[in-house]
């Protein structure tokens, strides 16, 4: 028996250990370092219609126990991505989630219709919560009409299964989530990162060219084990839980909260080997906790 | 190939003001293939601070798979890197980058190796090795002032070695653009490592000239997934970009848009 292993809508997990997108690129970095198909499935660098530089440096800054991050989706664009990316990542028996970014909903309708046509593409991640774009991103996803319209716009286009991922920057997540869950969301991701600022000591002015930047980490986790645990007890579709998530006992706060896999993704800068060294830890996890499988803990904290 | 290696530290100084030098031990040094290449390196099991810090690798004696790091302690994660001791444990990612281009200066030419502040310990290692296989080199090493220069003795036992200080407390008053427009010697590459301003100042001056600049930028990852470390390019290459931890940090002159 996997004790790790995990179903999903479109996918099926070997274990629930994903990087997440935007802190992995294409794999092609962390495929130097490991074999990719030990993990559960790869998150990949959020994809727009054209090729995007994204935004002035420097786009990082450290913060206590987190960093912010202002990239600004830079990536090569739909083509790119079809004819470069994705191709080499078939040779990994890992099943892919691409994120589907844009500016406005028929860019998003575009990529969503084209990148879920590629043989290694299980699920899509709808990118409503980038924080660090002028247009669209974060916009679809503060407000519930329009994440609503956009996830049914997609849904009716994706070839796959389509996962929304949600932005913790608002006054009330579950709204958001029952929206898109009503427009037919086969899944939810959460969380995107929390919008805020550094200053230069010295000067008082922001260290992030985009001024503002999202927040990510070990910092974050307490905000989102909370709305993974409010949002679990909303909806019916699955959540994909992430913020913060550095080691085994991470994972099982995740799990426990609600979510049904979880993503690492600032840890793969701190250390690139996190993903697999997580999912080595975790039988001798389920052990301790006197767990077969994994599936047990998930949503152990719900009243 | 890039590594994670818990390198054990063989002994650590301070060499100028917040200047350090540490020794490390450890397989990853087997992997450095040129000089001018960076490890990346935890300062702390904790998350507290997160981020690894990246350092260039200042020489390397791969007999006793020893490599030397030289580093400012001014902030956070550095300061507590200067508090380790011989014996102590550190978690090492490396070698990264691509560094200097040592076969692009043939045996018995001149040259021109420039660096700024905390920029100098790279050109060591690439001064080693030129002068190894006959090449002659020349330093011209710039500080903000005496108290922080490092290495003068070291550089002056391979080759003429000028030093220029911001506030004229040793050698030439100035920058190294001042040292090096008093300077008529014919030299068939530079190589330079340091502030962006410098760089700029460098290549401007040996406009024309063959020459290899390394950069420096915030990073995140250390490997190229984050792109936390992009650079525009100029017309002078098809990329449309450049990510300085991957790609460079050494690139060809006139490349990277500065």
């Amino acid at each position: 028996m996997n004790r790790l292993s995990i179903e999903l809508p479109g996918l099926q997990l070997k274990n629930p250990i994903m990087p997440a997108s935007g802190c992995f690129g294409f794999g092609k970095e962390y495929g130097n370092l490991y074999d990719l198909s030990q993990l559960g499935a790869i998150m990949i660098k959020a994809t727009t219609l054209e090729t995007r530089f994204g935004n002035p440096t420097p786009r990082v800054a450290e913060t206590a126990a987190g960093m912010l991050n202002a990239i600004g989706l830079q990536n090569p664009g739909l083509q790119g991505v079809m004819d470069n990316e994705l191709p080499w990542l078939e040779q990994f028996d890992v099943p892919i989630i691409a994120n589907v970014a844009g500016t406005e909903t028929a860019d998003y309708v575009e990529v969503a219709q084209k990148i879920s046509s590629a043989p290694n593409v299980k699920a899509l991640e709808l990118n409503i919560s980038c924080p660090n774009v002028k247009c669209g991103g974060i916009t679809f996803g503060t407000d519930p009409q329009q994440a609503h319209d956009l996830t049914a716009a997609v849904k009716k286009v994706s070839q796959v299964p389509v996962y929304v991922k949600l932005s913790p920057n608002v006054t009330n997540i579950k709204e958001i989530a029952n929206a898109v869950e009503t427009a037919g969301a086969d899944g939810i991701t959460m969380i995107n990162t929390l919008v805020g600022m550094r200053l230069d000591q010295k000067t008082g002015r922001p260290i992030i060219a985009n001024v503002t930047g999202g927040l990510s980490g070990p910092a974050v986790k307490p905000v989102a084990i909370r709305m993974v645990y409010e949002v679990s007890q909303v909806v019916n579709i699955p959540i994909i839980g992430m913020g913060g998530v550095a080691n085994a006992e991470d994972v099982i706060d995740f799990l426990s909260a609600g979510a049904s896999a979880v993503a690492v993704g600032t840890a793969n800068f701190v250390d690139p080997f996190v993903c697999p060294n997580i999912i080595k830890e975790l039988p001798a996890k389920l052990d301790a906790l006197q767990i077969d499988h994994i599936s047990e803990l998930i949503g152990r904290s719900h009243p | 190939m890039i590594i994670q290696d818990r390198m054990t530290v063989v002994g650590q100084r301070q060499i100028a003001k917040d200047i350090f030098e540490m020794k490390l031990t450890g397989k990853l040094v087997g992997e450095i293939d040129s000089p001018g290449q960076f490890v990346h390196i935890r300062v702390s099991d904790s998350f507290e601070p997160l981020l690894r810090r990246p350092i260039s690798i200042a020489s390397i004696n791969s007999d006793c798979n020893e490599m030397t790091i030289i580093y400012r302690a001014e902030g956070r994660g550095t300061s507590l890197l200067s508090l380790k001791r011989a014996g102590d444990e550190v978690d090492v990612l490396g070698p990264l980058g691509n560094g200097f281009p040592v076969d692009e200066t043939a045996t018995g030419d001149t040259a021109i190796l420039i660096g700024g502040g905390i920029g100098v310990p790279p050109l060591y290692e690439l001064s080693k090795q030129l002068t190894a296989k006959g090449v002659k080199c020349v330093h011209v090493l710039g500080f903000q002032t005496a108290d922080a220069s490092f290495y003068e003795d070291a550089f002056s036992q391979l080759g003429e070695t000028y030093i220029a200080t911001v506030d004229g407390t040793q050698g030439t008053a100035g920058f190294v653009t001042d040292v090096m427009k008093n300077f008529d010697e014919e030299f068939s590459t530079y190589y330079s490592c340091g502030p962006m301003p410098m760089l700029n100042a460098v290549q401007s001056a040996y406009e024309g000239k063959k020459g290899f600049l390394s950069f420096e930028q915030r990073m995140g990852c250390g490997i190229g997934a984050c792109f936390a470390c992009v650079c525009q390019t100029t017309d002078k290459t098809d990329k449309p970009y450049i990510k300085v931890c991957s790609d460079g940090p050494v690139f060809p002159a006139g490349v990277v848009s500065i």
